[in-house]
Parts: structure tokens; sequence; C-alpha cells
């Protein structure tokens, strides 16, 4: 599987479009319970892109970034992601998708507790099919990749709120992803740790990963190439900009 | 994905919460000691019935005279003698018959040099031992010789041995007095021990039927009435209770009864008694094999508790795993090797408990330490379709989580 998405998304258009959608709808109940989460969004994301999607609860955003996450469907619309047509394809395939194409960061950080930093970042590889010899390597190659090569067989527990979520992006890029998908990244974070986080995803982003990060805090937003605004299930707003730098904190030890 | 990888990933996962797998295991160790250490208990206990039942020799019939009547007052079987040594001849040609043996029977006080004993003594001839499947320790068993010269030869029960002449001596060759008579000791019986009902096989001294009806009859009757029992033995187990018939059609010809008349001799089936008991031990082996099931049943429904609190607990990391690439399939197949593993590992451990509690048991009950493989083999199988049945819920609970629902679930 792993292969033959990565020669589907190989041939991508000439244009260098990550993700597209087109009138995108997601509709929750029928009748007149029925209720538009999304109500036609068009939204077009290039490779290396970071862009902060923003907007109030309930205008839709999380359904937007479930959708661009293939961890829902579309009722109506279709979505390109990396050139091929996700908006169809059965749930096994979108298992695949996910693990190939996408990286997740929650604000939670959600990771397996009671294990290792390592393991926990070999996850993503067991699912993706990676042979058991490149298991361990690539796993710390992603933990120094953010700063934590000396941490590699702390738990959670034994790590702190910033350290986690480093774990998380380390799961995040392990499989190589086009994408991350943040959501709400730093919400638990103090606000030098956010910088940090933030500085990480520059740096991943100046690599060519293309980073959609949920926010509600427009200080988050302001490291963003790019906001789009949701409301009421539709864009609202959707510009770019130069983005604040966040200066790294050397060590990581935060 | 492969399956040692989903195992591994299984593993992982069981070894989070080790206090709490190995309770859970606890429940199915139980349920599968208990079958093993039941069953094989159950076959000891047939195994020692048996072997108590073929003491007396398998496919034995005894031969009963009528019972004396006088003044209405009966006296119970064996009481009015009514077998003759013609009737034995006749039993002995029977096509079902393979061998038969009076058994002349007295109490009598016995003298050695040193000790007396009172005894049962039974005379008989060499077919005796053939039909209670009974050999000597030491000396010769009687012979066709003893019976047709009236030798006062006397084969002693181990029991007797001891008594007359103490512990650890060969008493063969030497000179006791059975009422007055004096016999010479030929040889000591095998020690048999108890009998299924209870009584020293080996309280006993065998002499030539000759010798018994000429110098031990006492003032019994007339020569040519058998004063006691006859053993019979049919020609092989299933063909017993066709011996059975043929002998009482035999001896109801012989003795010219009418039809609507009773006998006047009662034949006894010990096989069948064997059977009867052997039956019974085995029912109540299937017994508490149920019964112990139902504590397997009771320790796959514990696993499925914990599977379906696991996964309530786990929601988040299940959510976790959908997002970053697991197939439905992966989720399902992970929580089934989990209780499949649970159970299984509860089921290695329960054998290994179970065969521990009957070889105790065993010992303490002197029973036969029995292990049937093919129950060893059931209970494995047994554990692991535990695993599989009471798991697949859970799993499938967990595999048709919805992950965006799963990744926000406090």
């Amino acid at each position: 599987m792993s292969t033959a998405t990565a020669t589907a998304l190989a041939p991508a258009p000439a244009t260098d479009i990550v993700m597209a959608t087109r009138d995108l709808w997601k509709t929750y109940g029928r009748g007149d319970t029925e209720v538009h989460a999304l109500r036609g969004v068009n939204l077009t994301i290039r490779a290396g892109e970071c862009v902060a999607v923003m907007g109030p609860s309930g205008s839709g955003k999380s359904t937007l970034l479930n959708v661009l996450g293939c961890l829902d469907r579309p009722t109506r619309g279709s979505y390109h992601l990396g050139g091929i047509d996700v908006a169809g394809l059965p749930a096994d395939r979108l298992a695949d998708v996910r693990n190939q194409t996408l990286g997740f960061v929650f604000q939670s950080y959600c990771l397996l507790p009671r294990t290792s930093a390592l393991d926990n970042v070999i996850l993503p590889m067991l699912y993706g099919g990676v042979s058991r010899r490149e298991l361990a390597p690539r796993a710390i190659a992603a933990l120094e990749r953010v700063g934590l090569g000396s941490r590699l067989h702390h738990t959670p527990a034994e790590l702190s709120g910033g350290q986690q979520q480093r774990v998380a992006i380390a799961r995040s890029i392990v499989n190589r992803p086009r994408v991350i998908l943040a959501d709400e990244p730093t919400g638990n974070l103090d606000s030098k740790t956010t910088v940090e986080i933030l500085a990480l995803f520059q740096e991943l982003g100046a690599e060519g990963i293309t980073i959609v990060l949920v926010t509600h805090e427009p200080d988050v937003a302001a490291y963003a190439s790019r906001v789009v605004v949701v409301k009421d299930g539709l864009i609202q707003d959707d510009h770019t900009q130069v983005p604040q730098v966040a200066a790294r904190v050397t060590g990581g030890t935060s | 994905m492969s399956f040692f990888r989903l195992l591994s990933l299984a593993l992982t996962a069981l070894s989070r919460t080790k206090t709490r797998s190995l309770l859970t295991v606890l429940g199915v160790i139980i349920g599968v000691g208990a079958v093993i250490a039941m069953v094989s208990i159950g076959e000891g206990a047939k195994a020692k019935v048996a072997a108590t039942f073929s003491s007396l020799g398998t496919s034995t019939l005894v031969v009963t005279s009528g019972s004396s009547s006088a003044g209405g007052a009966r006296g119970g079987a064996g009481t009015q003698p009514t077998l003759t040594w013609d009737d034995v001849a006749a039993i002995r040609e029977l096509p079902e018959v393979a061998t038969v043996a009076p058994q002349l029977r007295r109490n009598l006080q016995l003298l050695s040099e040193t000790a007396n004993w009172q005894t049962q003594v039974v005379g008989s001839t060499p077919e005796w031992f053939v039909i209670r499947n009974w050999a000597v320790d030491s000396g010769e068993p009687l012979t066709d010789a003893d019976v047709a010269s009236q030798r006062k030869v006397a084969i002693l029960g181990k029991t007797v041995a001891t008594s007359l002449f103490g512990d650890g001596v060969d008493p063969v060759g030497q000179t006791i007095r059975l009422d007055r008579t004096p016999f010479v000791v030929g040889g000591v019986l095998a020690a048999k021990g108890t009998s299924a009902n209870g009584q020293d096989n080996d309280d006993t001294v065998l002499v030539p039927s000759s010798t018994f009806a000429s110098k031990l009859g006492g003032s019994g009757g007339i020569a040519k009435y058998l004063q006691g029992q006859l053993l019979v033995s049919a020609v092989s187990d299933a063909r017993t209770a066709e011996a059975k018939a043929a002998i009482e059609d035999l001896l109801r010809t012989r003795h010219r009864i009418r039809e609507d008349s009773d006998d006047d001799f009662t034949v006894r089936d010990l096989s069948a008694i064997a059977a009867a008991q052997a039956e019974s031990t085995a029912t109540i082996t299937s017994l508490l094999a149920g019964v112990a099931l139902v504590s397997l049943l009771v320790g796959g429904i514990g696993i499925m508790n914990i599977m379906l609190v696991s996964v309530t607990e786990r929601t988040r990391e299940i959510g976790l795993r959908m997002a970053i690439g697991a197939r439905q399939g992966h989720v399902l197949l992970q929580f089934l090797i989990e209780a499949t593993v649970l159970s299984v590992v509860g089921g290695l451990l329960g054998i290994l408990g179970g065969l521990a509690a009957a070889k105790y048991l065993a010992v303490k009950f002197g029973f036969p330490w029995l292990i049937r493989p093919e129950i060893v083999v059931l209970a494995v199988g047994v554990s692991a379709a535990v695993g599989i049945t009471f798991g697949a819920y859970p799993a499938r609970k967990a595999s048709r989580l919805d992950p965006i629902t799963a990744l926000r679930y406090e």
C-alpha cells in the first residue's frame, strides 16, 4: 500500500497543490434536525504553506479539519489530497492515506501511557509496514529532529508538556508525511513553550512539509504564512501574511 | 500488518496493565485447572473402581444354592444346598463357560506353633486361581493332584500368613492345624488389599475342595451337594449375560423346576455390578467437569468484562491508532489477540495447576494419577475459544469506534 500511495502521489500536478476542496458540504442529521457544518468550502493549499485555520467554536473549523484529515467524509463535494480524490475512498484506504500522507498533532498530545517516547514514535510505522530493521533508527532520527535525542526511553509521565508535544510531532513526521494537521497544538502549553513548538513547525515547513494549524489564538496564527477564517460553515476570510519568526530556544529542554 | 507485529502490539498493551491482566487470567486459570483436576480425578477413581472389581476376575458369575425353608422362616441364599457336583460338571460343559471353580466356605480356628487366628477357609480347585485372577507370592498354587489325592495342603492369604507366622517369614513347608487337622502350608497368595465392599481379601485360606469336603465339612450334609458357591468364568466379558442365562436354563431343567416356580438357586453377575460402579463414577466425573466448565465460563466472562473496561479506558488510544493509520481490522485483531493471549496463558497455567492439584488429590486418596492428553489439548483449545468468543464483542466494539469521537473522548 505504501508504495502504491507513493507512486500515486509522485506525479502530482505541475502546480504544487497539496490539498484542494471544491464545494465541500458536511451535513449532520436529516430533515428538521439537519445541521450544515460545512456549506460549500473551497480551499486550496500549496506545498510548504503554513495555514492557520481560525474561527469561533461551532463555526465548522473542526469539521473541516476532520475532512481534511481523512477522518470524516464530506456529504457532498470533492477533496483532492496529493492529487488523488479521497472523498470516495473506502475506510481502509483512508486509514492508509492517513498513515502515509498525513501527520496528526493534538492539543492533548495523545501519547500511549506507560510507553517510551521511542515506542510511541515507532507506532505509525507499525501500521505502515516499515521493516523491522528501520523502525528504531527512523524513530530515533525523528526524536533527534525535535530535540529529544536524549529522552528516547522516557515515558510520557516523565516528560514535560512541551516535551510530550515534541514526541507527538516526532510521531507525526516519522512516516514522512506531506501534511501535518495540528489541532490546537499549543492549547495546553505556556507561552514560552508555545513559541518553541511553533518554531519547530516553521522549521518543518521550511523543509517542505505543509502545516495546517487549527487555533483560536491570534498570537499563534501570527506565526502562520496564511490565515483562513471559517464562520457558519463557510470561509469568511483567507489571506496570506508575513509570518512572525519564532526564535528557537536551543536545547529543547523546556 | 503481520500477525507477529499485532501480537507484539497486544503483548505490549497487556504489559502496561500487568496486575489487571494477571487477575483476569486468574479466572481462566481456575476454570481450566478445575476442569483438568476434576477429569483427572474422575479417571483415577474410575481406574481404582475397575482395579477393585478386577480382583474378582472379569466376567465372573457366582452360582449360589437356594434358601432353606423351615416352618415358613426362609434361611437366605445358600442355606439349603441344592447344587450338586453333577450340576457343576454340567455347567462346566456349557459352551458359554470357560472355567468353573467351587468355593466351599467355613470359618475355622487356625493354629500355628506360636499363634492362632480365625478366618474363612475356602475349599476349591486350581481353576479358582484363574477365575479370581490371583497368583501366589511364594510356594505353589493348588494342583489337580492335590484335589485328586485329597492332600492336606493350605494356601494362606497374606493377612493369615502374617498373623500366624509374623511379618516377613515365609511359612511354606510349615504345618498348621485347621479344626485339629494338620495341613502343610503350600504357598502364600499375593496381597490383594481391600475388596469392593471393604473386606480384607487377604484374610483367607485355600485348601483343595476334596480335602475340605472330607476333613473340614463339619456336620454338613450329603456328599453329592456342594457346600458353598460355584464361581463361573464366562468365555468373554461380552458373553457373561449369555452364560448367566444358559446356567439358569440348565439348572432349572436339571432341578425340574416348573414354569411358574421360583429358582432354587441364584446366579449373580459381578461384571454388571462393576459396570454399574464404573458408570456411577463416570456420572460423577461428568458432573464435576460440568461444574468446572461453568467456572471456565465465568472466567471467560471475566475476560470480556476486562476487555470492555479496557476498550472504554483506551478509547482515546484507539482513536489515535486509527488517526495514525490503523485499519478497523488492525484494531479488531489487536483486541482479539489480547483477549486470546489472556485466556491461553490462563489455560496453560490452569493445566499446570490442575495437574498439580490432581496429583495431590491422587496421592491423598490413593488413586492412580491419570492424565488424558486429549483433555489437555481440549483445555487449551477451549480456553483459546473462550478468549476469541468473549473477546469478539469488545474487539468489535473497539473497531467500530468513530476515530473523531474516540479522539475527543475524555
